[in-house]
């Protein structure tokens, strides 16, 4: 009796624990009703993005999406570091596609120091900029597939992607986490032979998106689950400041890769289609991210062929101090448009910095998309959606 | 320090950034009009940005003013700024820092004797563009898709012992929802009208808003930085004093 | 459904055990002795397939077709995973959640299992070498085959979890939907052969003949090619797999009614699902594929009887590699296809499998009338 009773306690305990939990999950939503709570351990959130569902049967009636799992307080870290520390710390955002992150941050210093990276470093900036959209949304293509029950698929995009990585990694020293644009240039210039080997990475890529096209976009029980699911009219996408693909695929044609006034990337100098699709559900945000694919490697390949020679620096002070001014600039990363408001006093550090994440916009739409719907599709629709957990906690 | 800008970053594209000039001053041109005296401050980069600043009870008819009358479409951010400079002193004000702003070899000594609460609220400080009065600034922008122009709106709205308020964008874009609860909870600013000003990324129970600047960030105040010990010299940069950048990239590949 | 089966159950009893002895060896055993055969050969023809399809399909193939080795270090070739996996989840803790109902947690993957068992015991895999001979084994087959419901259901139910229950009922309306066309198709079946009993269906099928031409026999999915499609679709259905494995649903409800099983509660799981899949397809190769029965053209090249004792050696093999061709069917498009959506697949089997199985019957109804 003695060895038992503690045992029943705990249990009572822990039972009282569960409802009070649940009460405090009610209470938060101000609802009653099935609670369903996916995440923040749960494998379609890519991490600890948690949503509490409460559901009417398995329809959806509110959806609260509760972030903050992982959120790393960057925009108060950065504030006590220096410019080229923080290029560091913003990789670590979206994680899939690093690269890009540095790039607007760079951009904005740039145009608060009033200089410019020289044409070299321009064109390897655009080419691992692409290289990094190639290897993040690689992996959606593939991940979207598991998502819907299809296993396969993932594992052709972590081969296929795995050639992109080893020319990021071949070229900058890091796999995932680059960290290779500098204020004025680039850290270093590419490898000797770099650009036969990309080409032929690329040629992996093409065949994936094939692959992909056959596997998943033509299979009919994939279009049934992702048509006309999850829509999201283009001027809502705009109110919610969706971006990117997904703001593509609700037919609008926007892409700051061709709509910013930015300097410092070269799309201006290629030949390339924005590409857009007007159902706006989840079928096409997939087939506008695998168009994307296609073009960035059609992008990459002329940037290969293209690149001059030249300086990878520009002329840039040892100790980096920026001037005092903001800036805020954007460049259409992966998962949208990743944006950093950066101002400036004039010391080592910045005085404050916004970052304007995709992740984060693209998201808060999820409770307005996902009323409604049903389970299943509320995996579909936020795979669709395309987050990054650190893109959204920061 | 700061570099002088070179001819060539002058130069290219001069007829573009005048057209977007023309575009961005048309927009300040409607912007003023429209609101009269409600816009306090503006400030114009030719080519490539607008800054406005509006007064506190103007916030809402702003948006509504951009989004429905000026197709300004797209929500991009919204956030706050707290213009109090850091009273912890410059966390980076090492040896090597001080010896660049001349003041020789100081240390850290300075800040021991500031208390948090002795600094007055100041108004924005160096480099704020379309600055304000107040401690605490809310600023947002909004981009549109027509003219492929964002304006950066600003507002103050209070010093710290003010009831920080400013009304809420959701009933105009809806995206704003969760930037309003992340300014909330990390500024400590009320949207007024938001039907749910819950905090975001915190747990309920913290105490706090983390984002203002007087709100220790602990690890740095445990262990302070070094200051930048060991320089490594920028690649093509051949030595310390000579910044003549741009031999390496040559010749390879 | 249950409760039929338990009476048909209680009926054959006595037919059942009217038979002991074993023709294979031509040789009279006490009845203790044929029992306890029995039951060895029914552990070793549910567990042997299933631990071989696991390693030859889930490990092995799978992995070749998502571009990877698959387990490489236990054993040659990896061939001694599955012991390594079996001594891991035995080591297992025996894990209860709080909330849980205790008994009818820890019954329900048995439950599951006996619905396994069951099914194996109608199967033939020669002449004589059959567990039991029932005039109605195609009815009995289907069902005890919908036992395996209840355990899900109570797994899910016992649980104490949210996506424990969403997936036990997904389970419960989904295995409810597609019984029917299971059953729908075999009628088809049933129709030409003249009988319920599996051994006259093989019969059958060695039988018959081909308009006149008889060196292949008659067998069924030929004849019978929309029952054949509809009872692998059903079957892929009842087994819970993907396209239909929204019980399930890794990515959505984490397993579902599994999704609290650990250890050797959840290894038992995970035996009877894929010794269902082995056991649905000696089924359906009984039932469309001709069973044991080698084709007449061999039979007649080597010279044996179809019906001799050597049959009775030769046809578990032969069984044993039509099983194989099939459960490489259910497990390619297993790893191939999304998966649907929950009032997809009731629309799909409402409205297109059930009518098409209808209409199959019909239409065999026809010929067995007017040829």
């Amino acid at each position: 009796m003695t060895a038992t009773q503690p045992n029943i306690d705990r249990r009572q305990l822990s039972y009282i624990a569960g409802q009070a939990a649940d009460a405090r999950v009610n209470v938060e939503l101000e609802a009653e009703g099935m609670t369903l709570n996916i995440g923040p351990q749960h494998p379609a959130t890519h991490g600890t993005l948690r949503i509490v569902v409460r559901l009417d049967g398995e329809q959806v009636i509110e959806a609260d999406p509760i972030m903050g799992y992982m959120h790393r307080g960057y925009e108060k870290l950065v504030e006590v570091r220096t410019y080229p520390q923080i290029n560091t710390l913003v990789n670590r955002i979206d994680w899939l596609g690093s690269f890009a992150n540095e790039v607007p941050f760079i951009l904005a210093c740039e145009q608060l120091m009033g200089i410019e990276a020289p044409p070299r470093a321009q064109w390897i900036r655009t080419l691992f900029f692409e290289l990094s959209r190639i290897a993040n949304l690689t992996l959606f293509l593939g991940d979207m597939g598991v998502q819907l029950g299809a296993v396969t698929p993932v594992f052709y995009a972590f081969r296929d992607r795995e050639h992109i990585l080893n020319q990021i990694e071949s070229a900058t020293g890091g796999r995932f986490h680059p960290n290779f644009d500098r204020i004025g240039g680039l850290k270093d210039d590419l490898p000797a032979g770099w650009v036969d080997e990309t080409r032929r990475a690329l040629g992996h890529i093409r065949k994936f998106c094939d692959v992909m096209e056959d596997l998943i976009v033509g299979n009919e029980i994939f279009e049934a689950r992702t048509r006309g699911i999850g829509v999201i009219p283009a001027d809502v996408a705009l109110s919610y400041g969706l971006s990117g693909a997904n703001v593509r695929a609700s037919g609008v044609d926007w892409d700051l890769r061709r709509d910013s006034s930015n300097s410092g990337l070269v799309y201006d100098k290629l030949d390339w289609k924005v590409w857009t699709h007007p159902d706006g559900d989840s079928f096409a945000r997939y087939w506008v991210r695998l168009q994307e694919v296609r073009e960035a490697c059609h992008m990459v390949d002329q940037l290969l062929d293209s690149i001059p020679a030249g300086p990878i620096m520009a002329k840039v002070p040892r100790i980096i101090k920026v001037p005092a001014g903001e800036a805020y600039v954007a460049t259409e990363n992966p998962l949208g448009e990743m944006g950093y408001y950066v101002v400036s006093q004039g010391g080592l550090e910045p005085f404050r910095v916004k970052i304007r994440s995709a992740s984060f916009s693209n998201m808060s739409i999820a409770p307005w998309v996902l009323k409604g719907t049903y389970v299943p599709d509320v995996i579909t629709i936020l795979a669709s959606l395309y987050f990054i957990l650190g893109d959204i906690d920061r | 320090m700061i570099p002088l800008p070179s001819a060539d970053t002058e130069t290219p594209e001069a007829g573009s950034e005048a057209a977007a000039d023309e575009g961005r001053s048309a927009l300040l041109e409607a912007l003023t009009t429209e609101l009269g005296d409600a816009l306090v401050d503006s400030h114009l980069l030719p080519g490539k940005d607008l800054w406005i600043r509006v007064a506190t009870e103007a916030w809402g008819s702003t948006a509504d003013y951009l989004r429905n009358r000026q197709r300004f479409r797209f929500f991009d951010f919204l956030s706050a700024i707290d213009w109090l400079p850091s009273p912890y002193g410059r966390s980076l004000d090492a040896a090597v820092d001080n010896i660049l702003e001349g003041k020789g070899l100081v240390g850290d000594g300075d800040d021991e004797g500031d208390d948090p609460t002795t600094h007055a609220p100041s108004g924005a400080g160096a480099g704020a563009y379309a600055g304000g009065e107040t401690r605490f600034q809310v600023f947002a922008r909004v981009y549109s898709l027509t003219t492929k122009l964002g304006v950066t709106l600003k507002t103050d709205v209070g010093n710290l012992g003010d009831p920080l308020q400013v009304g809420t964008w959701t009933g105009t874009y809806p995206g704003v929802d969760w930037h309003e609860r992340e300014a909330y909870e990390m500024f400590g600013i009320t949207f007024v009208g938001h039907p749910g000003l819950r905090k975001l990324y915190l747990p309920g129970d913290f105490e706090g808003h983390p984002m203002r600047k007087d709100f220790p960030l602990l690890a740095r105040l445990i262990k302070p930085w070094p200051g930048i010990v060991d320089v490594e010299p920028m690649p093509g940069v051949a030595d310390e004093g000579d910044a003549a950048g741009g031999d390496a990239g040559e010749g390879a590949a | 459904m249950p409760l039929s089966t338990l009476a048909l159950l209680a009926s054959f009893t006595n037919q059942v055990s009217a038979s002991p002895k074993l023709a294979l060896l031509a040789v009279e055993f006490p009845y203790w002795a044929t029992t306890l055969f029995k039951l060895l050969m029914a552990f070793i023809a549910v567990l042997i397939p299933a631990g071989g399809t696991v390693y030859l399909y889930l490990f092995k193939m799978v992995s070749f077709m998502q571009s990877r080795l698959g387990p490489m270090e236990a054993g040659p070739y990896g061939s001694l995973q599955l012991m390594a996996e079996v001594g891991k989840f035995a080591q297992k803790e025996d894990i209860f959640p709080a909330r849980a109902d205790r008994f009818v947690f820890a019954a329900a993957p048995y439950v599951v299992l006996v619905s396994t068992f069951l099914l194996v015991l109608v199967i033939p895999f020669g002449p004589d070498a059959a567990f039991a001979n029932f005039d109605v084994g195609v009815f009995l087959a289907l069902a005890v085959s919908s036992l395996s419901v209840i355990g899900i259901l109570m797994a899910g139910w016992a649980s104490a979890s949210k996506y424990s229950l969403l997936g036990g009922l997904r389970a419960a309306g989904q295995l409810i939907a597609y019984e029917l066309p299971l059953v729908l198709a075999v009628v088809g079946v049933v129709i030409q052969a003249g009988s319920l009993n599996l051994q006259r269906i093989v019969q059958a099928q060695v039988e018959g003949e081909i308009f006149g031409w008889g060196a292949l026999g008659n067998p069924f999915f030929l004849t019978q090619i929309i029952g054949f499609f509809i009872f692998l679709v059903a079957v892929q259905a009842e087994l819970a797999q993907v396209p239909f494995d929204m019980p399930v649903a890794e990515s959505e409800l984490v397993s579902g009614y599994m999704t609290e099983y650990s250890g050797f509660r959840f290894l038992l799981f995970f035996i009877a699902e894929f010794a269902t899949a082995n056991i649905f397809a000696f089924l359906a190769s009984v039932l469309f594929l001709g069973g044991w029965s080698l084709p007449p053209f061999v039979t007649d090249i080597f010279g044996i009887d179809s019906y001799s004792n050597a049959m009775n050696v030769i046809g578990p093999i032969v069984m044993a590699t039509k099983m194989l061709l099939l459960t490489f069917v259910i497990y390619w498009v297993r790893f191939t296809y999304p998966r649907f959506r929950e009032d997809q697949l009731q629309r799909f089997a409402w409205k297109f499998l059930i009518p098409l199985a209808l209409f199959n019957i019909a239409l065999t109804g026809f010929f067995k009338v007017a040829l």
